[in-house]
C-alpha cells in the first residue's frame, strides 16, 4: 500500500485518530508519519543489552566486585553480565540504575497494575519463616556480613522461642 | 520416575481442541504471570536448598488452592531428558525449565504443577510462572483463570512485591505485572502476500513483540507467530490485555484480507499448491519436521479457505504436536534415529489423515 499523504513510499504506519468521536485511519510512510509527530523508529532490538553496556562504561566507584546487595551478595558485575537481578532486595540495592533501565524498557518505572498484599503471617508457615531466617543467616556468614548475621541470629532466637 | 502422559489432566493438551474463537487462525492464547517467593534469592542465584524450599511451600499451599484441584505434580528435575523434551513439545514447560538450553542442565527443584487449564512452573527463571492456556482467541477467559490462581496462591505463599515497581522478577523485562500474554496465530496469507514484515514491524511500534512457535528464542516455523505484549510495567493488566486483543483482532482481519486477495489473484496457483501439500502429507514415506510443519501450514490454510473439507482443525492441531521427535519416540516406545523419526512421522501423519472422514473438495 502506498502512503496516502505523499503517494510515493510504502505505507508502514497505520495512524488512527479519534476526534469528536470520529475515527479516521491513515496509512502513512515513515517520513510523513514523522512529520505528523508520530514516533516511528522501532525500539532498539536489545535495550537491556545496550543499557548494560552503557553501565559498563561508567563503572561505579567502590569496584564492581564488591557485593552491592546485602541479601544475596550480587555484585554490579553479576547484574551486568547476566542482566538478571539476584533477589528481591537487589531492586533496592540497584534502585537508581534500575529505575532508569525500567523506564527504557517499559517507558515507565511505576507499576500501574494489580496491587498485592502478602498473606497474614499466621497463614504463612512459621516453619517457612524460620527456614528463611536460617538461610539468610548462612548467607550473611558466607558473605562475611557479621553485623547482619548477629541481627538475624537474634531474630531467629526470638521466633524460635 | 517414568512419565505417563495419560495421567495428566486433559493430557495437558485440552487447548488443542479448536473450540475457541477464531480457532482456524488462532491456535491458542497463553497468559503467564511471573512471581517470586519472598525471602529467597531468585532461581538462577538460589541454592539447591532454597529452590527445594520454594517447591515445598508451593506443594504445601496447593491443596488449599481451588484452581489447582486435581493437580499433578511433576518433578521435572527427576525426569530423563527425552521426557523433558516431551513436555516441552507439548508446550507444558519452557525450554529453560526443561533444562534443554545449551550448556545448562535441569535445575534441582524444577517442577510442574498441572491442573485443568492452568499450571505452575516452579523454579523457572522466576520461582513461579503461573499459566493459563486456552484454545483460540480467549484473552479475557485465560486471564480470569490465571488471575484467580494468582490470588489464591498469593494468599498462601508470600510474593516479592514492591510498591513502586510491582511484582519483582529476575529479569527487568518482566517487572511490574509480570504478565506476558501471547496469542499463537497462523498467518500464511500474510506470509504469501509478503505483507508479513510490515505487520510485524507495526507490532513493534505498538509495544507488542512476536516470537516463534515455542516462545522466546524460537524460530518461526509453519507460519506460526506468537504475538505478545513487550512491556509489563506502567500499564494495568487490563490495559495490556485489551491492547493485545485489539491488535490481534486487526491482524486476523489483515490475514483474512490477504487470503481473499490470494484466492482472487492467484486462485488456481494457490489451490494447486495447497492440494500438493495435502498430497505429500497423505502419501509421503519420510517427512522431516520442517517439511511436515510447512505442509501442515498449507493444509491448515486450505481448510480455512474451505478448499479442503472434511478435515478438522483439531486433527491438524494434534498433528502439530504429535509429529515432533520426542512424541514419535514416546509412541514407538524407543529412541529413534533421525531417519527413523522421519519415517515414523510420515506414517503417523498418513494414518491420521486417512482416519479422518476423508478430505474432499
Amino acid at each position: 500500500m502506498l502512503c496516502e499523504n505523499c503517494k510515493e513510499n510504502d505505507a508502514v504506519v497505520n495512524l488512527t485518530t479519534i476526534k469528536d468521536n470520529v475515527v479516521t485511519q491513515q496509512h502513512l510512510c515513515e517520513k510523513c508519519a514523522a512529520e505528523k509527530g508520530v514516533e516511528t523508529s522501532i525500539a532498539p532490538k536489545n535495550p537491556l543489552g545496550d543499557f548494560l553496556q552503557a553501565m559498563q562504561q561508567k563503572a561505579l566507584p567502590g569496584g564492581d566486585d564488591a557485593p552491592a546487595c546485602h541479601f544475596c551478595g550480587a555484585t554490579t558485575r553479576d547484574f551486568r553480565s547476566t542482566g538478571r537481578l539476584g533477589c528481591a532486595r537487589c531492586y533496592t540495592a540497584f534502585e537508581r540504575q534500575l529505575r532508569e533501565l525500567l523506564r527504557r524498557l517499559h517507558g515507565n518505572s511505576r507499576h500501574a497494575g494489580r496491587r498485592y498484599e502478602p498473606p497474614a503471617i499466621e497463614l504463612v508457615e512459621r516453619a517457612g519463616t524460620v527456614a528463611q531466617l536460617r538461610e539468610r543467616l548462612r548467607r550473611a556468614i558466607d558473605n562475611e556480613q557479621f553485623e547482619l548475621a548477629a541481627e538475624l541470629r537474634d531474630r531467629l532466637r526470638a521466633v524460635e522461642s | 520416575m517414568t512419565l505417563d502422559l495419560s495421567l495428566l489432566p486433559d493430557g495437558g493438551v485440552g487447548w488443542l481442541d479448536a473450540s475457541g474463537e477464531h480457532a482456524d487462525v488462532v491456535l491458542s492464547t497463553r497468559i503467564r504471570l511471573a512471581r517470586n517467593v519472598e525471602g529467597y534469592a531468585f532461581t538462577p542465584r538460589a541454592r539447591d536448598g532454597e529452590r527445594l524450599r520454594v517447591l515445598a511451600q508451593v506443594r504445601d499451599a496447593a491443596p488449599h488452592v481451588t484452581s489447582l484441584k486435581g493437580n499433578v505434580l511433576l518433578r521435572v528435575d527427576e525426569l530423563a531428558s527425552s521426557e523433558r523434551q516431551l513436555l516441552h513439545e507439548r508446550h507444558l514447560v519452557s525450554k529453560e525449565l526443561a533444562g534443554l538450553e545449551t550448556g545448562q542442565g535441569v535445575r534441582t527443584g524444577a517442577a510442574l504443577l498441572l491442573a485443568n487449564g492452568v499450571s505452575v512452573m516452579v523454579n523457572e527463571e522466576d520461582h513461579l510462572r503461573l499459566q493459563a492456556l486456552r484454545s483460540g482467541l480467549a484473552v479475557t477467559d485465560a486471564y480470569r483463570a490465571v488471575e484467580r490462581l494468582d490470588m489464591e496462591l498469593g494468599g498462601r505463599v508470600p510474593y516479592a512485591f514492591h510498591s513502586e515497581f510491582g511484582f519483582l522478577t529476575a529479569c527487568p523485562t518482566n517487572t511490574g505485572t509480570g504478565m506476558r500474554a501471547s496469542v499463537l496465530i497462523h498467518l500464511p496469507g500474510l506470509v504469501l502476500t509478503k505483507e508479513i514484515s510490515k505487520v510485524l514491524a507495526g507490532l513493534q511500534q505498538m509495544g507488542l513483540t512476536y516470537r516463534g512457535l515455542y516462545g522466546e528464542g524460537s524460530e518461526v516455523v509453519g507460519n506460526f507467530f506468537q504475538i505478545s505484549n513487550q512491556t509489563t510495567l506502567g500499564r494495568s493488566e487490563e490495559e495490556l490485555l485489551d491492547h493485545l486483543a485489539r491488535v490481534v483482532q486487526k491482524v486476523i482481519e489483515r490475514e483474512e484480507e490477504a487470503r481473499r486477495v490470494l484466492l482472487r489473484d492467484a486462485g488456481y496457483i494457490i489451490e494447486d499448491k495447497l492440494w500438493r501439500a495435502y498430497g505429500t502429507l497423505r502419501y509421503a514415506r519420510s517427512l522431516s519436521l520442517d517439511e511436515a510443519m510447512n505442509y501442515l501450514s498449507g493444509v491448515r490454510l486450505a481448510v480455512g479457505l474451505k478448499l479442503i473439507r472434511g478435515l478438522s482443525v483439531y486433527t491438524l492441531n494434534k498433528l502439530l504436536i504429535f509429529c515432533q521427535s520426542a512424541h514419535l519416540a514416546y509412541a514407538e516406545g524407543r529412541a529413534l534415529s533421525e531417519a527413523e523419526a522421519s519415517q515414523a512421522r510420515a506414517r503417523y501423519v498418513r494414518e491420521a489423515l486417512a482416519n479422518e472422514a476423508g478430505a474432499r473438495e
